[in-house]
């Protein structure tokens, strides 16, 4: 009995105390920067797509909610021609941003992203696409990498040296 | 013809409709309190302190499909309901609020309030009988079990106060606490009385009627729409009821100093609500088999102690 009165008397006492609700569109709750929001594709400094289409976003999704066709410019640089994410399917893993080579898909600190009518939470590659190269602010791929594509050969590309002819490597 | 049709008019009017929305405004304030004491805001969007979310929840409650299950028996199934708000707003009719606000001054108006309180139970029995389903069914049985324990001792813890006023009538009940409210020298009638007053509003710690945890929802399993909302409100009234009988009954009523009868019991009534209230943001609820045994084995051997007590202490005093 005398605890079931202490109890009442404690609980009486949170009269006093500041709630912890935080009161959601007026005030913000803190986001952590490496929070999995919305997901984006950046670019590289240059300003061109990064992302190179090699499906392994599209592999690794648990959800299945990437879809993307792989296509080329004249120049031999691989793009996606179109690139879909199903955002009422996506369950905000991650998977995808670790599975990218090029750093090109990677996911926000949004998460503000309700809608009326729920093919609108279809994103197609005009709504994924920023303009800004996201958290790897120096990063190309086509920079780095020795494919060979428009305006820069093999060996062009940084910390490349120029290709060996095997044919001629010779003891 | 004044005295003699509009001022009872009023008086009947404005009771029950100031009863009405203090039932209203209760769902309102037991959510907020609620949400204070677990360290949240509660409902505080809709209208000033989200005062007006009783308006949109019965605007809700009157929108929804008012079903009735085809396997329930049909004419009890909807009558039972509404014997709940009419029992507990028929007991408002004897409570005296000021010197001149109260419908009726009846001679026997303690026993009036225990018919009516034991008469309620018939709704959420009859509710459970008829959706002819097995938990709302258990819910009904819990309902008349809790309630015959109950009002046993519920009508004997308030005979030590009827002893010492010699009157049923409220109102000379709280005329005869002008020089001492009966919560001192009645303190053991008190004590059982609110908590039988618990039971019978089936208030947080004696709800197994409705136990969620156990009984989906009870005897109110099957109900819906307003039918569910008569229920919800009686029990609301009810809370109010059982507030306002204790402060008249062991609180001195409209009585206190300097400030006006009314605010005096308005005053009253509200912290015994928010006490009701604090009770259920604390206590858990019991076993069905202790929540008996702690009517039959503690409460009422408590009342009759207290009744001998009061009768032995007031035979002495006369010789």
């Amino acid at each position: 009995m005398l605890s079931l009165l202490r109890s009442m008397w404690m609980v009486l006492l949170h009269t006093f105390r500041r709630p912890v609700t935080i009161q959601y569109p007026e005030q913000k709750p803190y986001i952590a920067p490496r929070w999995r929001g919305r997901i984006i594709l950046s670019r590289d400094p240059d300003g061109e797509e990064r992302c190179v289409a090699c499906y392994l976003c599209a592999a690794a999704c648990p959800v299945d909610c990437i879809a993307l066709q792989a296509t080329q410019t004249e120049g031999g640089r691989r793009y996606p021609q179109f690139f879909r994410i199903n955002f009422s399917r996506c369950i905000f893993c991650g998977l995808c941003e670790e599975a990218c080579p090029t750093y090109a898909i990677q996911l926000t600190r949004d998460f503000e992203m309700s809608e009326y009518n729920r093919q609108n939470m279809v994103y197609e590659k005009e709504h994924l696409l920023i303009s800004g190269t996201g958290k790897y602010p120096d990063y190309s791929f086509w920079r780095v990498s020795g494919v060979a594509i428009e305006n820069k050969d093999k060996g062009e590309g940084i910390e490349d040296r120029p290709p060996v002819n095997p044919r001629t490597l010779m003891p | 013809m004044i005295r003699e049709i509009i001022f009872p008019l009023l008086n009947v009017f404005g009771v029950l409709f100031v009863v009405l929305s203090v039932a209203a405004g209760l769902i309102w304030l037991e959510r907020r309190l609620l949400a204070v004491w677990q360290d949240r805001y509660g409902p505080n969007r809709v209208g000033p302190f989200g005062l007006l979310q009783v308006v949109a929840d019965s605007v809700k409650m009157f929108m929804k499909e008012d079903w009735l299950p085809p396997f329930a028996d049909r004419l009890v199934f909807t009558i039972a309901p509404s014997i709940v708000m009419i029992t507990a707003l028929l007991s408002f009719a004897i409570i005296p609020i000021t010197p001149y606000i109260g419908v009726l001054d009846l001679n026997i108006g303690l026993l009036y309030f225990l018919a009516m309180s034991s008469l309620s139970v018939y709704s959420l029995m009859l509710g459970g009988w008829a959706s002819n389903n097995k938990y709302a069914l258990l819910g009904g049985l819990r309902a008349s079990a809790q309630m015959i324990s109950y009002e046993v001792f519920m009508g004997l813890s308030l005979m030590g106060v009827v002893m010492i006023s010699q009157s049923f009538s409220l109102r000379r009940i709280v005329e005869a606490q002008a020089g001492l409210w009966f919560c001192i020298p009645q303190f053991f009638g008190m004590i059982p009385f609110m908590i039988a007053g618990f039971a019978a509003a089936h208030r947080l710690p004696f709800d197994l009627p409705e136990a969620e945890s156990e009984l989906i929802a009870g005897f109110h399993s099957e109900y819906s729409g307003m039918k569910f909302g008569m229920f919800f409100v009686g029990e609301y009234i009810d809370v109010a009821l059982i507030s306002a009988l204790t402060v008249t009954l062991f609180f001195g009523g409209w009585l206190g100093p300097i400030l006006p009868a009314i605010v005096w019991f308005g005053l009253k009534t509200f912290v015994l609500i928010c006490f009701f209230i604090l009770m259920r943001a604390t206590l858990p609820r019991p076993r069905f088999d202790q929540l008996i045994a702690y009517g039959w084995k503690v409460l009422l051997p408590l009342t009759l102690v207290n009744l001998l007590v009061t009768g032995a202490i007031l035979l002495a005093k006369a010789s």
